[in-house]
């Protein structure tokens, strides 16, 4: 009985998931200041993978430019962007997911990467070998973990 | 972005508060007690619009540590190869039984040649780095075959030539003839590579003085090329350099010795304009 039950569960977990196709880069639809209004998968993100995200270098490396208080542990964060301290405030789920996926379109000209865009770069490696991409380029980071990073900055609020 | 390496000081930089991030450092750099280097100069005219208002050195931008190893000789793990240039200086090589001594004698005849390059050749109707006209030599003084643009033996001879000028203001020309390769490398400067979007200018002129993850990031200046590097414990080129700096934006970067880090070297070197001639400087 309790099997049949986890196992009902776990069958509508997955049609779920795929119902939920992630929004393609080209298809983001962004508001004229820069924000995402929709989830870009349909499943809730994890602050604990976001973090890491944020973390690793191999992932999002948003330390490189940010520092978080947060993420006491992370050594060497950088100050080339503002302090993420506060955010969550600052700025709501669907204005930040839209300066993760892409803050080209809410600061103009801005350092940071567009995380969640293909096109339109000049000579675009493949990643840091410095040969040329192969293909069509993966966006620097998964819809999934977009969501996620979100998921993170939400939590980082001053009370 | 490569941000493998790690200073003490950086981490440092990071824990102590009221310590500034943001700023390099007032010391005064003077190599073997005699040597005086300006290691902070004014913005060269053609640079008016630059978002900075006076030209530096990496130097300013290492820990008291990795300065002091440029201080003095014995302490430069750079002049090892200056030492293995002269040799290569002194030997005669290719088919014409000559080496760099039968025609230059000592390489003190060399005093004054690396602040004025990159420059244009006439013969050549190009605009030429110090390794290109070594290699010039090589074949047509020489009959000897042209070392590879980036490869140690040119470096060591990049060494040694860098080494009688040092202490001279950087002073390349910008106007006639090389005008067109310098306009190229200051838009190449200026252009966003990559997927990550990431131009000379937006590291090295915007945010010097900042920590991008451990790395303190200076002017990007070549006044201390070729550079002694603790990370990789070589000696390292102008255009190995570059090649490094524009991989790290996930870019399909150029090769050393392209037309486009030609041009790019000729730009970024009147960037330095007044700066003195270092090399071969030590760096992490
Ligand atoms: C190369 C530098 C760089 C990287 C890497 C980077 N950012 Fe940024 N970020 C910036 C800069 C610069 C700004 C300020 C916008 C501006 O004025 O250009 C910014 C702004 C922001 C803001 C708004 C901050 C505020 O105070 O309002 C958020 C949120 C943010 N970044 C999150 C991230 C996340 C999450 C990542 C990684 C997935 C990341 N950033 C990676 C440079 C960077
Ligand atoms: C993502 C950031 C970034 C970008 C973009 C970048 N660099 Fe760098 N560069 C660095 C870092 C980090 C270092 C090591 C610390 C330092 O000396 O600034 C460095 C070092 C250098 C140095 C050595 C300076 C010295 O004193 O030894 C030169 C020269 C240089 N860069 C030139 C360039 C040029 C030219 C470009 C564009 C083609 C460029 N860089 C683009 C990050 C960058």
């Amino acid at each position: 009985m309790k099997l049949s039950t986890t196992l009902l569960t776990l069958s509508v977990l997955a049609a779920g998931s795929a119902l939920a196709e992630p929004v393609a880069p080209s298809d983001v639809q962004f508001d004229d200041y820069g924000a995402v209004a929709e989830s870009l998968t349909g499943q809730p993100g994890d602050p604990a993978k976001g973090a890491e995200v944020l973390s690793k270098r191999s992932l999002g490396n948003c330390v490189a430019c940010h520092q978080v208080s947060a993420l006491p542990d992370v050594p060497f964060q950088g100050n080339i962007g503002p302090m993420l301290d506060g955010v969550g405030d600052r700025w709501n789920e669907a204005e930040l997911r839209g300066i993760v996926s892409d803050a080209k379109k809410t600061y103009p000209g801005t350092m940071m990467p567009s995380y969640y865009r293909v096109d339109d770069y000049v000579r675009p490696g493949n990643a840091f070998t410095g040969k040329a991409a192969e293909g069509p380029l993966d966006p620097l980071l998964t819809a999934q973990q977009i969501e996620d990073v979100v998921a993170f900055l939400v939590t980082l609020k001053d009370q | 972005m490569n941000f493998k390496s790690m200073t003490a000081v950086a981490a440092l930089m990071l824990t102590l508060p009221g310590v500034s991030l943001a700023d390099p450092d007032d010391d005064t750099l003077i190599i073997n007690g005699e040597t005086e280097i300006v290691t902070k100069a004014p913005l060269p005219a053609h640079m008016e619009d630059a978002n900075m208002d006076q030209i530096m050195s990496g130097w300013h931008f290492r820990s008291d540590e990795t300065q002091a190893l440029e201080m003095d000789d014995f302490d430069n793990p750079g002049m090892i190869f200056v030492d293995a240039g002269l040799e290569q200086w002194n030997t005669v090589e290719g088919s014409k039984g000559n080496s760099c001594a039968s025609c230059h004698e000592d390489p003190s005849s060399m005093k004054g040649v690396r602040a004025v390059y990159p420059k244009w050749d006439e013969k050549a109707g190009e605009v030429q780095t110090l390794a290109m006209q070594i290699n010039d030599c090589r074949e047509a003084n020489m009959g000897a075959e042209p070392y590879k643009y980036d490869s140690g033996p040119m470096v060591n001879m990049e060494a040694l030539i860098t080494l009688q000028s040092r202490g001279m203001p950087v002073n390349v020309a910008i106007d006639g003839p090389a005008a067109d390769a310098w306009a190229k490398g200051k838009e190449m400067y200026y252009t966003r590579y990559g997927q990550l979007e990431l131009s000379c200018a937006n590291c090295h002129e915007d945010n010097y003085g900042n920590m991008i993850r451990a790395d303190h990031l200076s002017q990007g200046q070549i006044n201390g090329f070729p550079t002694y590097r603790l990370k990789n414990a070589k000696l390292n080129t102008v255009h190995g350099r570059f090649k490094g700096c524009i991989r790290d934006t996930r870019a399909h970067t150029f090769n050393p010795g392209s037309e486009e880090f030609v041009a790019l070297e000729l730009y970024v070197a009147s960037r330095g304009n007044g700066l003195s001639v270092e090399g071969p400087s030590v760096r992490n």
